[in-house]
């Protein structure tokens, strides 16, 4: 019986994937023309920036920590990005290289003063927001052409969306789960006291995966902006409960260092694919968010089913 | 002499952790009635008293919340305030009569969203956080589906009471007064109250000196989720109806009342009196910056930045997340 049955772990890691493949499986069984280039070109347009603003998410819920200032930043990215990019190259990468330094001294200040992360990227979520504000007071301006086009290439047989998604899953998995580095950079969030006793600077870690979050946070909101070609300051204001949703949808445990990189970003995908099941459903958008909380309930019932079964062998 | 003095106060004001936010509401009170040069004074209080009553009502079931240990928070308050002013419009239906009624199905919905708030913790067990955001989801969208194109004004006797004064004073934060002073009962000479504050402090003791953790825990999520409930539903009352984004900045505002009013974030330490010092501070900090006549983006940096100041300075307790 048991030989049959595969290991706890193996369901666990294998759940995000399964959760895509039925996704796919009900997309293509309601609307079969969805499954092509052109569908998930269509589907998947805004996969990437969600992608990006979930690895960002990742990062920090690696060190024990939870971004709600995510969605906010990434608006201001966005806003950045149709504004000052556009107008004056070089203030607008400056700009975007001292939010990611902004972002690497949140991760300093939470970590010397034992600040609880949640409080401390609310409060941030309000300080970008207010610059975004500051940037753009009424939703407009314009993405620079060259992103505008590197966002939308048409890249033969995969979709563009897809190539990147895979890449990013596939760069971040071999940083943070093959390399020495991010043996460490987990292990600060698995057991911070054993990693500092073993004489690595826990400030550095938690610096290194806020101001890698800023980054990828950047990536997402230029790539938003590239695509939507306009920004307003809330454009993105929704990518805080998606990334969170999808890091945990992905296999990442909410504490002790434990994540998944390729599964966060099937997670993205999953959130992303759900609004068009929907849509093909003919169910009202209203229920668009709600869908996703469901989603989100649905995979943790099986994986607690699963954790179940790993404790009773 | 003045030596010990100085550190019987600093013992004093140690002890009452709260003393500060109301410290700092009376400063930035004091700046900005010295900006009117006086004028207005009168009115920024009344104002500032009816506001502070909304994050006073959430901001103390937060605190329950927030109290029973680390990575404890509810992130359905706004959710849950959006579909409980809905509902409680459409039902009273505008009418008088039906304020009772309307009352009692604000409870339900309160009840109901804190019971599967805790299942979802209990059962799946998942973290809290998680929990309360995956249901917020799906309350989110239970009242876009039920509150879309609502517009029902409240009844006059309910928008009254939300609207009202007696000798001055806004008839709701009178209202938020008493239950403050009650919950402030219930959490220090209530055995619910110190069970609370016990499972904060470490709740595996607590298990094993009898309190039956679980189920206070329940109890609490429901306390928070029902204060929510009746939050929305006086919001409702107050602005001549419900609106689908009302409960927005109540994420952020409850959180940070209870922090800013000296609730350890890490749990187990909290106090009712922090929560109006809060309430206050924050509202009047708003209402300052718009004296001054700061636009919209740099009344939302400084918010932000003081918010992230405050809890610098007042510092972590205890290592744990929050």
């Amino acid at each position: 019986m048991n030989a049959l049955m595969p290991s706890p772990r193996l369901v666990r890691a294998a759940l995000p994937a399964l959760s895509l493949a039925a996704l796919l499986v009900a997309i293509w069984f309601v609307q079969p023309r969805a499954i092509s280039y052109f569908g998930f070109n269509l589907m998947l347009n805004l996969a990437m920036p969600i992608a990006f603003a979930t690895i960002a998410q990742l990062c920090v819920i690696t060190v024990n920590d939870l971004d709600l200032s995510i969605g906010a930043f990434v608006s201001f990215v966005a806003c950045v990005g149709a504004t000052w990019l556009n107008a004056t190259p070089l203030l607008g990468v400056a700009v975007l290289l001292g939010a990611v330094v902004v972002y690497a001294l949140v991760g300093a200040l939470i970590h010397l003063r034992n600040l609880p992360s949640i409080v401390v990227t609310l409060g941030m979520s309000f300080f970008w927001l207010g610059c975004s504000v500051l940037l753009l007071p009424s939703p407009g301006g314009s993405a620079p052409a060259w992103l505008a086009a590197l966002v939308k290439v048409r890249t033969p047989l995969v979709p563009f969306a897809i190539l990147v998604s895979a890449a990013l899953a596939l760069v971040v998995h071999v940083g943070l789960m093959r390399s020495a580095w991010g043996a460490i950079l987990r292990g600060a969030g698995g057991n911070p006291v054993a990693v500092a006793r073993a004489g690595w600077s826990l400030l550095r870690t938690k610096v290194t995966m806020f101001a890698l979050a800023g980054f990828f946070g950047v990536l997402s909101g230029l790539s938003l902006v590239g695509l939507t070609t306009s920004a307003d300051a809330n454009i993105a204001i929704r990518y805080t409960l998606l990334s969170i949703a999808g890091v945990i949808l992905g296999g990442g445990e909410f504490v002790g260092g434990r994540v998944s990189p390729v599964g966060a970003v099937l997670g993205a995908m999953t959130l992303t694919l759900a609004g068009s099941l929907l849509s093909f459903l003919r169910i009202s958008p209203d229920w668009q968010i709600g869908a996703q909380g469901a989603i989100l309930i649905v995979v943790l019932a099986l994986r607690a089913l699963v954790n179940r079964l790993e404790r009773r062998r | 002499m003045r030596q010990s003095a100085f550190s019987r106060l600093a013992d004093w004001s140690a002890e009452r952790p709260w003393l500060w936010s109301f410290v700092g509401a009376g400063l930035i009170f004091l700046a900005t009635t010295a900006f009117t040069s006086g004028k207005g004074g009168g009115d920024v209080l009344t104002a500032a008293l009816t506001f502070a009553t909304f994050y006073v009502i959430v901001g103390i079931g937060q605190m329950f919340v927030i109290t029973t240990g680390p990575g404890n928070v509810d992130l359905s308050i706004p959710a849950n305030i959006a579909l409980a002013g809905a509902v409680a419009m459409k039902v009273m239906d505008g009418s008088n009569a039906m304020i009772v009624p309307g009352l009692a199905a604000v409870a339900a919905v309160g009840l109901a969203i804190g019971c599967f708030n805790f299942a979802l913790i209990r059962i799946l067990s998942i973290p809290p956080i998680i929990a309360t955001l995956s249901a917020s989801f799906l309350v989110q969208s239970t009242a876009i589906a039920y509150g879309r194109g609502l517009r029902i004004k409240p009844p006059p006797i309910f928008a009254e009471l939300a609207t009202g004064r007696v000798l001055g004073v806004p008839i709701l934060a009178i209202i938020a007064i008493l239950v403050a002073a009650a919950m402030a009962l219930v959490l220090r000479r209530t055995v619910y109250g110190r069970s609370v504050l016990a499972i904060g402090q470490n709740a595996r003791a607590a298990g094993l000196a009898g309190i039956r953790v679980a189920r206070v825990r329940f109890a609490t999520y429901v306390l928070s989720a029902v204060f929510a409930s009746f939050c929305g539903a006086l919001l409702a009352g107050f602005s001549g109806g419900a609106s689908l984004n009302m409960g927005e900045e109540f994420l952020l505002a409850s959180i940070a009342v209870v922090v800013i009013g000296g609730t350890s974030v890490a749990g187990g330490f909290s106090n009712v009196p922090g929560i109006w010092g809060a309430s206050l501070f924050l509202y009047l900090l708003v209402t300052m910056l718009n004296t001054f006549g700061v636009g919209a983006g740099v009344r939302l940096i400084l918010t932000g930045l003081i918010i992230i100041a405050v809890i610098a300075l007042s510092g972590g307790r205890r290592p744990g997340r929050g």
